[in-house]
This record gives C-alpha cells, sequence and structure tokens, in this order.
C-alpha cells in the first residue's frame, strides 16, 4: 500500500525529468542554436542569473493573477447560482455569456489600458473576465441538474425555493465549483500574462517581452518555467481544497488517499 | 394528533390539460389515524394520488382535502418516504434525518437553539429503527436497507399527523423488506399517525393496512376495497395462515382483472 503511493508521489517528478532530459538531448544532438531554443540548462542558467528581477516580477504576476481570480469567483459563483437557479435566466444570459467568452481577451486589454491606463488593473481585469466563465457554467451546470426527487422531498415539507437552494442546490452544485477553480486558476494565468506582454511596466509576460526583444532567449524560456511552475502550485491548492470540502462526492476514497499521504 | 383526507371525484394530468391523464374520478377517504394501502398494476397512478395528497401536483378536477381543508399547497403535516431513500450525500445520516426541522415551521426559527433537544429527538428514532448509534455516519456507508431505515426516520422527525409512502420497501431485498414491515407496524402502533402506503406487493399491503385500495390501470381510479381485520400486530408467521393467503389471494384477482380491462 504504501509502495503504491509513494510510486503515485514520485510519477509526475519522473515524468517531468523525463521531459527535460529529451528537450536536453534534442538541442544537443540536433544542435539548436540557443536564440531559437535553449536547453533546460541554459534556461535554469537564465533563472539563477535573473533571480532579482524573476522573484519581483512573479511576485507581481501572481499578484495580478490571484486578484483576479478571487473577483471571478465570487462574481462567477454568483452569476452561477443565479444562472442555473432561474431557467429564465438561464435562456436569457447563456447566448450573451458563450459570445463573451468567446471574444478573445488579448482584444479586450487595449480598450482596458484606454480606460485604466498601463499597470496592474489590466491584468487583473483580463485575470477576472478569463477565468470567471468556467465557474458560472459549472455552478448554473451543477444546480440546473438536481435530480428532481431531491427537490420534491424538500417540497414536500413546503420548503421556499430560497430553502431548497440553500439546503440541496447550493452543497450539490460544490463538486462542479471546486472543479471549475481547477480550470479557472490557470485560465487567470493566462489571462494576466497576457495582459502584461501588451501593457504593462511589470510582472512574468512584461519580463518575457523584455526579453524576447533583446533575444535572451534563456530568460524568456525561464519566464515560462516559472509561470507553469506556479501555475501547478495553484492549482495544487485548488485540488486541496476541493478535497477538504467535498470528499463526498468521492464517497472519501480521496480522503483516504489523503489521509495516508499524512 | 393524526389526519383525515377526502378525495372526492379527483382527476390529475401530467402536462396540463391534453396531458397524460394519471388519474380519473379518483375518490378516497381515510379517517384520523389509519393505515391505508393503494396497490394496482405498475404505470397505474398510484403514486399519482400522493402527490394530490401532499399538494405537490393541483388536482385537474374534483377535491381534495386533508383534515377537511382543500389542499393547495405543500402541507407541513405531511411527511414523506419514496422508492429511493434520496438521503443528501454530503450530510450525516443524522444531519439527514434533521433536515426537515429546519425547513417546517415552527421548529426552523428554533433550530440553533433547541438543537440538542432535536438531535435527541432523532437519536431515538434511529434507536426504534434499529440504528442506534449509526447517526454520525455518511449515508454512503450504510446499507440500502439502513438508507430506508433513515429515510422513515427523516419523514417522521417533524412529528407529522399524515405519513406517504411511496413504495418505500420496493427496492429492497425481501429479508429486509419484511423486517421494516415491522419497524413500520411499531412506529405507527406507537404514535397512531394517519398513512398511505403506496405498494405494489399485496402482502405488504395486507400485512401493514387496515384498509386497501385496488387502482385500475392509467388512468387510475379506485374499483375496489377491502377492509383487513386481521388482528394486530401481525407477525410473519401470520402471512402464511389461511385468513392472509385467502386475503392476498382476493385481492391478486383484483389486480388481475384491473390489468386485463385495459
Amino acid at each position: 500500500m504504501k509502495k503504491v503511493f509513494s510510486r503515485g508521489v514520485l510519477a509526475p517528478w519522473i515524468a517531468t525529468l523525463i521531459l527535460f532530459a529529451i528537450w536536453e538531448a534534442s538541442v544537443w544532438v540536433f544542435d539548436v542554436e540557443e536564440f531559437i531554443l535553449p536547453s533546460p540548462t541554459a534556461t535554469f542558467g537564465a533563472l539563477i542569473e535573473f533571480w532579482g528581477p524573476i522573484w519581483f516580477n512573479a511576485f507581481q504576476t501572481l499578484f495580478t493573477t490571484v486578484t483576479g481570480f478571487l473577483i471571478a469567483i465570487v462574481f462567477g459563483f454568483v452569476l452561477g447560482v443565479a444562472v442555473g437557479a432561474s431557467a429564465l435566466l438561464y435562456q436569457a444570459l447563456y447566448p450573451l455569456l458563450i459570445g463573451f467568452n468567446s471574444i478573445p481577451k488579448v482584444a479586450v486589454v487595449p480598450i482596458l489600458v484606454l480606460w485604466f491606463g498601463i499597470g496592474t488593473v489590466p491584468a487583473i481585469i483580463t485575470a477576472f473576465l478569463i477565468s470567471f466563465f468556467p465557474i458560472v457554467v459549472n455552478v448554473a451546470t451543477g444546480i440546473a441538474t438536481l435530480e428532481p426527487e431531491l427537490k420534491e422531498v424538500l417540497r414536500s415539507l413546503g420548503a421556499r425555493r430560497l430553502d431548497i437552494l440553500r439546503k440541496v442546490g447550493i452543497p450539490r452544485a460544490m463538486p462542479y465549483f471546486f472543479a471549475s477553480l481547477k480550470i479557472a486558476i490557470t485560465l487567470a494565468f493566462v489571462g494576466s500574462v497576457i495582459a502584461e506582454t501588451v501593457a504593462a511596466n511589470s510582472g512574468i509576460g512584461h519580463l518575457m517581452l523584455q526579453a524576447s526583444s533583446s533575444f535572451r532567449v534563456p530568460l524568456v524560456f525561464a519566464g515560462l518555467l516559472v509561470i507553469a511552475f506556479l501555475g501547478i502550485m495553484m492549482y495544487a491548492i485548488a485540488a486541496v481544497i476541493e478535497r477538504r470540502f467535498t470528499g463526498w462526492a468521492t464517497r472519501g476514497a480521496a480522503g483516504n488517499e489523503y489521509a495516508t499521504g499524512g | 394528533m393524526s389526519a383525515t383526507i377526502n378525495i372526492e371525484g379527483a382527476s390529475l394530468s401530467y402536462g396540463g390539460e391534453g396531458g397524460l391523464l394519471a388519474l380519473a374520478d379518483a375518490s378516497l377517504s381515510v379517517n384520523r389515524g389509519e393505515f391505508v394501502a393503494v396497490v394496482g398494476p405498475s404505470g397505474c397512478g398510484k403514486s399519482s394520488l400522493l402527490k394530490l395528497v401532499s399538494g405537490l401536483y393541483p388536482a385537474l378536477k374534483g377535491s381534495v382535502k386533508v383534515n377537511g381543508e382543500a389542499v393547495t399547497g405543500p402541507l407541513k403535516i405531511v411527511g414523506m418516504a419514496f422508492q429511493n431513500p434520496v438521503m443528501l450525500p454530503w450530510r450525516t445520516t443524522i444531519e439527514n434525518v434533521l433536515l426537515p426541522l429546519e425547513v417546517v415551521e415552527p421548529h426552523r426559527g428554533q433550530f440553533r437553539r433547541r438543537k440538542k433537544e432535536y438531535r435527541g429527538w432523532a437519536e431515538a428514532l434511529l434507536e426504534t429503527v434499529g440504528l442506534a448509534g449509526f447517526g454520525d455516519k455518511n449515508p454512503w456507508e450504510l446499507s440500502g436497507g439502513m438508507q430506508q431505515r433513515a429515510s422513515l426516520c427523516r419523514a417522521l422527525i417533524h412529528k407529522p399527523d399524515l405519513l406517504l409512502l411511496d413504495e418505500p420497501f420496493a427496492a429492497l431485498d425481501a429479508f429486509t423488506r419484511e423486517e421494516l414491515w415491522d419497524v413500520m407496524q411499531a412506529l405507527w402502533q406507537e404514535h397512531k399517525f394517519t398513512v398511505v402506503l403506496v405498494t405494489h406487493d399485496l402482502r405488504e399491503a395486507v400485512y401493514l393496512a387496515d384498509q386497501v385500495h385496488v387502482v385500475s390501470n392509467r388512468p387510475g381510479r379506485i374499483i375496489h376495497t377491502r377492509h383487513v381485520t386481521l388482528a394486530r400486530p401481525r407477525t410473519l408467521e401470520s402471512t402464511y395462515e389461511p385468513d392472509f393467503v385467502a386475503l392476498v389471494q382476493e385481492l391478486r384477482n383484483h389486480i388481475s382483472e384491473a390489468r386485463q380491462a385495459a
């Protein structure tokens, strides 16, 4: 049992190492120039060399991403509950939401810059805009697909619509909600980095843009690695919270795994 | 306390006028504290009768009265149990049992204050159905029979005057089902609420009821009523005695007629 578990923990590290090894070997075998594709060693070299500015800009990106993401959680949850609970709102708003989500967010950034100027605010808003949609859709789905029997148990007691939403609808939608957070957090990074590359004075996206314009390609790749790392960390946090709150949805299986892990 | 039911010439259709007619001109009256069973071929509208009485669906024609008053919506004096136990998986068993008290007046307003007392009620009920000590388990950790017991407790926690049972034992294995007949009989003899039990199991109907109503094929109407005067408490041994067997046989013939009439 313990052996199986430790294998599960090691697997992602080994897969990552293999990926880096293939990358390193390919660069070496095909003799690729560093300004086309730097090797992992060159990339990590840049990561160490420019540690100061990377750390500063990574913190900025993390801040804008998490802020936008938190706004998306609140807004997405409230809108999702409303859309899921009311068939009329669902029909009224769904086409609008789909249309809105189809707009490439990179096209919105210049407008945000017009309104708010260059800097942190457009990045936060872009992160928010790109990440609230999956939350709305998931929460709405969780509530709208409520089993009629669950509803009837409460209705037969004379429960009001709000009671049914509070006691059954929202709790039942929680697994959907947490699943959507895992998607939304990675999208939020995409949003803030897009905004930073277009219009910002700081952040990983800005750093990468600067680095590529001066052909410091290893530094560009170091930026990519940092974003990927931050994304994985935030995803892991979301996953832990999910297991904590919705262990019932997996009938305790995830909880057990969690327990043996500790 | 217990309730009386008077249904006169009631019709019910799903999908409004011109929809599928489930009940046509059905009449039924139930005295205070009586245990009534409704049997009939499957799909004959037995469950629709319960939906009328509970106020979940309005009658198309005719009148439905509980305690002499016309039913216009869900009644808080009603407890319901279904074929599926419909436990909320994110709540423990005892929290599931307590659910009606969080919804029904006057308990909902006092729930926080009297929570300890209410938990005492729930624990006592769980004990009478043989689930002492299982309150803190998750419902999905219980067997189907245990979940159905818990669902009976939930139907009874707010001390309803009228218990509506929609084939609650149908999905259980024969031994568990017979065990639960006794549980049901004991609960009824102790509390003397009015019960309407919908079932397709004739032995179950004869075992539990004072009166058995046979419903015709869709659209359902009551074609036969049989008083059951066997002594109480009835035991499993008594189900093999000639009186009991003859009654079941007689009802069986009525059901056959009802099926052929279609």
